[in-house]
C-alpha cells in the first residue's frame, strides 16, 4: 500500500485551496482525490458571476474563480486524480478509492482534509406528497443538465425554496427560454442573498410566495401541475390556500446538507445543528489528523470564505504533519441565544493567533448586537444592521481576546 | 419619485431607496452602506445595467456546452436581444479563458467572452 | 398460434412465464407498462412472509406457506438477493397477547416454525422495540427480497428460454373463438392482434376490467386498496433486524418496520380503499398517520433519515381470497386475480401451480431439454477489492462509480442495459441496479445514468426516458436559434 503524506477528499473550491494551503506551508507529498472529470467542483456550473469580491476583489463567474485555483494546482505541480471515487476512509487513515485506470485501490494517508461538499436536500427528505413523476430535480441537477450538457428540462417551471441556486436557476431558466410561475418559499423570508431576489426575480417579474409550501405534484408520466399552500408558523399548511399551477417541472432549492458518509466511515463526529464535523479552531476532526473545510464542513453562501477556510485547513494539515503543530487543552465554543451554530465548536486555549468564527442567526435580526463571552464576561459587541439566516456571519477575535479563555466561549445576540 | 431596489453590487444587498428628479436623475439615496450603493443607485435609476451570462454550443469539448459571460454590464432591456445573439453561436474547442467570442455584441461597446478555458477533446 | 400469453409482467405473470418457460411451449407476455414490476409490485414491503397470517383453508394461507418454502431455493438459482431475517409479531396489551396465541397455533398448525417470548427478551434481540411491547412471536422463516429483483429474475429466464415479452402493449379487446383466443392490444396507438390458447390473467389492480374485455358477468371484482411508505436511509446501525408486525387488525397486517435487502428500513403501509386504479399519490395526512402508528411498536425512529416516500396499490379482491382457477365458463383463460398480500411470498408457489398442475397436465408438454439459467447479475457491491479488480481488468468500466450513495459502478449500469429484459430507462436501471435509490435521490447519477443510457441504446439523450414512454426527461436543448 502506498504511503501519502496529505490526501484531500474533493477538487472543488475546498480542496484545491487545502492543497494549496497544504503546499505554501512546505508539504510536497499531496494527492487531490476528485469524482468528476475535472477539477473545480459545484463552481463549473455555476456560471453566474459574483463570485471572488472577498478574496480576488473583482468579480467572476464560477468556472473562472475555480479555474484561477486550478492553475496553481498545476502550477505547484499538486497530484490528483479525477474520475475517481473515494468509497471508505478508516480512522487510521486508510482510504479505499475507484478510477478506470488504477482500479480499487488503497492508500495510506497521514492527514487527511475532507472537502467533499454538499448534497442538495430532495423531494424525499421533505416529504412532499403527491404524484412521483419525471420533472421533479433539485436545481442543481437542473443547472447541471442546462449549463454544462445544453439541455432544458422543462418550459414551466415552479421553483420551491428560495435559497441561491433556486434563485439562479429562476434566472437561468427565464433566460434560456422556460417560463417560471412562481418561486415558494415556506419561511416568511426569503432563504437567498437579497441580490440575487433582485436580479434573478424581481427584474425577470418572477412572484415569491413566502410563507408558501408544495402540498401536491399532480401527473402519473410527467408532472401536469403542483398546488402549493400557505403555512401556519408551525410551518403547516393551511386548508383553503391551496393555488395550483400548471406546470411541467418542479426545481427544488430545499437546503444543501453536507456530505459527510465518508468521514463517518471512519468515526469522524458530526454536530447536529451543521450536520458537519465537530471541528477545533484548525478544522480538525475529533479524530486526529483528519480536517474538514468547505461545504462538507457547514455550507457556505460565498465560495470566497469556502477558499480562505481551505487554506487555513491546508496550513493547518502541514502544521500537524510537519509536527509543528501547537497542542493546548481545548475550551467549547458554543451558540448562544440567537444563533444557530458557530464555527469551530472548540478552540485551543494559549492560542498564538487570531480566530474567525462563522455563525448563522436562526431568524432576521434588525439592529442586533453580537457579543463574544469568554467564560461568561463580554470580551466583544459589535452592532449590525441586519444578520439574516440566509448570510453566514464571520467574526475574528484577535490572540490578546482569547486570553482569559478557560472554559467556554459564547457566541450570543442581544436585540433592543 | 421615490425607488426601492435591492443593491447587486455585492452580497451585503443593501436596501437602497433613491429619490429621483422628473427627469429621472437621482437626487438622493438611502440604505447604501458604501460608495459603490450610490452610484449603483444612479444607474439603476438611469439604465438599469446587468452582467449576462449563459452558455454558447461548442464542439470537440468535453461538455457540449461553453459558458460565457459580457466582459461588461449590458442595459437590462438589451438581455433578451442579447440572448438570441448568443444562441446562434456555434464553436470549437480550444478555446481560451477569457477570448471573445461574440465582439460588440448588438453595438453595446461589450464582448460576449468565455468564462472557462476548454480544451480540445479527441473523440 | 401462440400456445400461451400471460397478461401482465408483475411479479405474479413473472412468475407464471418462469415455471412455464421449462416446458416445450410458446410462452408471450403482454405488459401494458414500459418494464417489468410497474404495478403492485413496484411498491412491496419486500416480505417473503412465513405463513402464519392468512385464515386457515384459504388460497392465501396454502400458497403463502409453500411459497416462503420456495424462496431460498429460487433465489439462489436466480441469483437474486434474500435474507431469512426472521420477523417479530408484537403485542403491546394483553388482549394483543391473546391473538399473538391464536397465531401461533395458527403457525404451528401450518409447521411454521415460530416461539414466544416477553418484550424484555424481544429487546434483547430487536433494542427497538418499543418499551410497550409484552409480548413478541417470532417466526424465524420470514425474510426479505428486493420485489423488482425477483421479478426480473423470473421474467429474465423466462425470456432466455424463449418466452416473449412485449412491453407497452395494452390489452384492449379479447375474442374467444372455438379453440383459441384472439387477444386485441394497442401500443402508442397501433393495433395489434394475436391468437392463443391459453391466456393468463395476471393484471393485478385491472384483474376484473381485464376479465370483463371476455366475460360480462362477473363473480368478482377489485378494489385498489392503497399503501402508503416512508423509505429510511442506510445507516450504520439499522433501526431493525427483522420486519415488526403489529398484532393484525381487521384492514390488514398493520403498519410494519421492514429491514429492506438493501439495509434501507421501509415504514409502512397504511391501508386506504380508493376507486382511482392509477392514483398512487401520497399524501401529508396519511404519511402522518404512519409515523404515529409505529411508535406504537418501535422506537427511536430516525425521522430525519427519511429519503423518499410512495404508495403502491394492493388488488383487493371482493371474494377475501385469491382467485385461482380455469375459468369454467371460458376454458383455458386461467384467472389469478386478486393477488394481493402475501402475493409475493405466494407467486412463485401459484406459478409454479399454474404451469404443473394446470397447463402441463392438461396439455403434455414436455419439459425442455437444453433449458439456459440465467446469468449473475454483476454486483460489486460486497465483493473484496482483489475480486473487483478483476471485474476491472476485464472492463475498466468496472472501477468508475455512478451512483456513490449506492456504490454502483458504470460496468454493472452497462451489464443491467444489455442483459435480457435490459434496462431501457432511468427507472429501470435504478429497479436493477440501485443508482438514485440512496439519499441523494439521483442528484448527482442521474444525468451520467442517462448518458449511459443514450450512448448504450444509441439513441438521444433527448429520448430518454424517465420512466413510461410518456415521461421525457428533456423537453429540448438550449441554444436552438430561432429560424434553425
Amino acid at each position: 500500500m502506498n504511503t501519502v503524506e496529505l490526501v484531500i477528499i474533493g477538487g472543488g473550491s475546498a480542496g484545491m485551496a487545502a492543497a494549496c494551503g497544504a503546499y505554501e506551508a512546505g508539504v510536497r507529498d499531496i494527492l487531490i482525490l476528485e469524482r468528476d472529470k475535472e477539477l473545480g467542483g459545484i463552481l463549473l456550473q455555476c456560471i453566474h458571476n459574483g463570485f471572488g469580491l472577498h478574496y480576488y476583489k473583482e468579480e467572476l463567474s464560477g468556472p473562472e474563480y475555480a479555474e484561477r485555483w486550478e492553475k496553481k494546482i498545476e502550477e505547484y505541480g499538486i497530484a490528483y486524480r479525477l474520475d475517481t471515487m473515494v468509497l471508505d476512509i478508516t480512522a487510521d487513515k486508510v482510504i479505499t478509492y475507484t478510477n478506470t485506470v488504477e482500479g480499487y485501490t488503497k492508500v495510506r494517508a497521514k492527514a487527511i482534509v475532507l472537502a467533499m461538499g454538499c448534497r442538495e436536500r430532495t423531494r424525499g427528505a421533505i416529504h412532499i406528497p403527491g404524484f412521483r413523476p419525471a420533472g421533479v430535480w433539485t436545481a442543481g441537477t437542473a443547472q447541471r443538465y442546462l449549463n454544462m450538457e445544453g439541455y432544458l428540462v422543462g418550459r414551466r417551471i415552479f421553483i420551491l425554496g428560495s435559497g441561491d441556486i433556486g434563485l439562479i436557476m429562476a434566472r437561468r431558466m427565464t433566460l434560456e427560454g422556460a417560463e417560471v410561475l412562481g418561486v415558494a418559499e415556506i419561511m416568511p423570508y426569503s432563504n437567498g442573498l437579497p441580490r440575487n431576489i433582485q436580479q434573478c426575480l424581481r427584474d425577470f417579474e418572477i412572484p415569491l410566495y413566502l410563507s408558501h409550501t408544495v402540498t401536491n405534484v399532480f401527473g402519473k408520466d410527467r408532472v401536469s401541475g403542483i398546488e402549493i399552500s400557505q403555512v401556519n408558523q408551525k410551518f403547516e399548511p393551511i386548508a383553503g390556500t391551496e393555488k395550483r399551477f400548471d406546470c411541467d417541472t418542479l426545481l427544488l432549492s430545499v437546503g444543501l446538507i453536507p456530505e459527510t458518509q465518508l468521514g463517518q466511515n471512519a468515526g469522524v463526529l458530526l454536530s447536529p445543528k451543521t450536520k458537519g464535523a465537530l471541528v477545533n479552531d484548525i478544522n480538525e476532526t475529533e479524530t486526529e489528523g483528519i480536517f474538514s473545510c468547505g461545504n462538507v464542513l457547514h455550507v457556505h453562501d460565498v465560495v470566497d470564505f469556502v477558499s480562505e477556510e481551505g487554506l487555513h485547513t491546508g496550513k493547518n494539515a502541514a502544521a500537524y504533519l510537519q509536527n509543528k503543530l501547537m497542542r493546548a487543552e481545548e475550551a467549547n465554543v458554543s451558540a448562544g441565544a440567537g444563533i444557530g451554530y458557530v464555527l469551530p465548536q472548540r478552540v485551543r486555549k494559549t492560542l498564538a493567533e487570531a480566530v474567525t468564527f462563522s455563525f448563522r442567526v436562526t431568524d432576521v435580526k434588525k439592529n442586533a448586537e453580537l457579543l463574544v463571552k469568554v467564560d461568561g464576561k463580554v470580551v466583544k459587541s459589535v452592532k449590525k444592521r441586519q444578520m439574516i439566516p440566509a448570510e453566514m456571519e464571520r467574526i475574528t477575535l484577535k490572540a490578546e481576546e482569547l486570553n482569559d479563555l478557560q472554559s467556554e466561549l459564547v457566541l450570543e445576540i442581544r436585540e433592543d | 419619485m421615490e425607488k426601492k431596489f435591492i443593491c447587486i453590487v455585492c452580497p451585503m444587498g443593501c436596501e437602497l431607496t433613491a429619490e429621483t428628479d422628473k427627469q429621472g436623475n437621482l437626487t438622493a439615496v438611502a440604505g447604501n452602506r458604501c460608495k459603490r450603493g450610490e452610484s449603483y443607485a444612479e444607474q439603476e435609476c438611469k439604465t438599469p445595467m446587468r452582467m449576462l451570462t449563459s452558455t454558447v454550443r461548442i464542439e470537440k469539448a468535453l461538455y457540449q456546452r461553453l459558458p460565457v459571460i459580457t466582459s461588461a454590464s449590458i442595459p437590462k432591456d438589451m438581455i433578451f436581444q442579447v440572448m438570441s445573439e448568443i444562441d446562434r453561436v456555434k464553436i470549437e474547442a480550444p478555446v481560451e479563458l477569457r477570448q471573445i467570442i461574440i465582439k460588440n455584441v448588438c453595438g453595446l461597446s461589450a464582448d460576449i467572452i468565455a468564462s472557462r478555458s476548454m480544451a480540445e477533446v479527441h473523440q | 398460434m401462440i400456445d400461451i400469453t400471460i397478461i401482465g409482467a408483475g411479479v405474479m405473470g413473472a412468475a407464471v412465464a418462469y415455471y412455464l418457460s421449462r416446458y416445450n411451449c410458446q410462452v408471450v407476455v403482454l405488459e401494458k407498462e414500459n418494464d417489468v414490476a410497474e404495478g403492485t409490485s413496484i411498491a412491496n414491503s419486500g416480505i417473503v412472509h412465513s405463513g402464519h397470517d392468512p385464515k386457515p383453508g384459504t388460497l392465501k394461507a396454502k400458497f403463502n406457506v409453500e411459497g416462503n418454502r420456495m424462496y431460498p431455493d429460487l433465489c439462489a438459482h436466480l441469483h437474486v438477493l434474500f435474507k431469512q431475517t426472521g420477523a417479530f409479531v408484537v403485542a403491546v396489551n394483553e388482549e394483543e397477547k391473546q391473538i399473538l396465541q391464536v397465531l401461533k397455533e395458527q403457525a404451528l398448525d401450518r409447521q411454521i416454525p415460530c416461539q414466544e417470548m416477553d418484550g424484555e427478551a424481544a429487546r434483547q434481540i430487536e433494542p427497538n422495540l418499543s418499551d410497550d411491547v409484552i409480548w413478541a412471536l417470532s417466526l424465524p422463516t420470514t425474510g426479505v427480497v428486493d420485489p423488482w429483483e425477483i421479478t426480473l429474475g423470473m421474467m429474465e429466464e423466462a425470456v432466455l428460454n424463449g418466452c416473449e415479452l412485449r412491453l407497452n402493449e395494452k390489452v384492449v379487446a379479447i375474442t374467444e373463438r372455438p379453440d383459441f383466443y384472439e387477444v386485441t392490444s394497442e401500443n402508442n396507438g397501433q393495433i395489434s392482434k394475436l391468437q392463443t390458447r391459453y391466456l393468463i390473467n395476471c393484471t393485478g389492480v385491472y384483474g376484473d376490467d381485464v376479465y370483463r374485455l371476455l366475460e360480462p358477468e362477473l363473480d368478482f371484482f377489485i378494489t385498489p386498496r392503497k399503501g402508503q411508505y416512508f423509505v429510511l436511509d442506510n445507516t450504520i446501525a439499522p433501526l431493525v433486524g427483522r420486519p415488526i408486525y403489529p398484532v393484525p387488525s381487521t384492514v390488514g397486517k398493520g403498519i410494519l418496520a421492514i429491514p429492506s435487502i438493501h439495509e434501507n428500513v421501509l415504514l409502512g403501509p397504511d391501508s386506504e380503499e380508493i376507486k382511482d386504479k392509477e392514483n398512487v399519490d401520497t399524501d401529508r395526512a396519511r404519511l402522518a398517520f404512519i409515523r404515529q402508528a409505529l411508535t406504537k411498536t418501535v422506537k427511536n425512529i430516525p425521522f430525519d433519515k427519511i429519503i423518499r416516500s410512495f404508495a403502491g396499490l394492493r388488488p383487493t379482491p371482493s371474494t377475501g381470497d385469491f382467485i385461482i382457477r380455469e375459468e369454467e365458463k371460458h376454458p383455458r383463460f386461467i384467472q389469478v386475480s386478486g393477488i394481493e398480500s402475501p402475493g409475493l411470498t405466494a407467486a412463485p408457489a401459484i406459478g409454479k401451480y399454474i404451469a404443473d398442475e394446470i397447463i402441463a397436465a392438461a396439455t403434455k408438454y414436455g419439459l425442455k431439454t437444453n433449458y439456459q439459467n440465467r446469468r449473475k447479475p454483476l454486483r460489486l457491491a460486497g465483493l473484496s477489492i482483489d475480486e473487483k479488480n478483476k471485474y476491472v481488468q476485464a472492463d475498466a468500466r468496472f472501477g468508475r462509480i455512478i451512483c456513490r450513495c449506492e456504490s454502483v459502478s458504470e460496468g454493472e449500469i452497462i451489464d443491467c442495459i444489455h442483459r435480457p429484459v435490459g434496462a431501457r430507462t432511468v427507472k429501470a436501471v435504478k429497479k436493477r441496479a440501485r443508482p438514485g435509490a440512496g439519499r441523494c435521490q439521483g442528484g448527482f447519477c442521474e444525468p451520467r445514468v442517462v448518458e449511459i443510457l443514450a450512448r448504450e441504446l444509441g439513441i438521444s439523450p433527448m429520448e430518454v426516458m424517465f420512466d413510461s414512454q410518456r415521461s421525457p426527461i428533456f423537453v429540448g436543448e438550449t441554444k436552438q436559434a430561432k429560424g434553425e
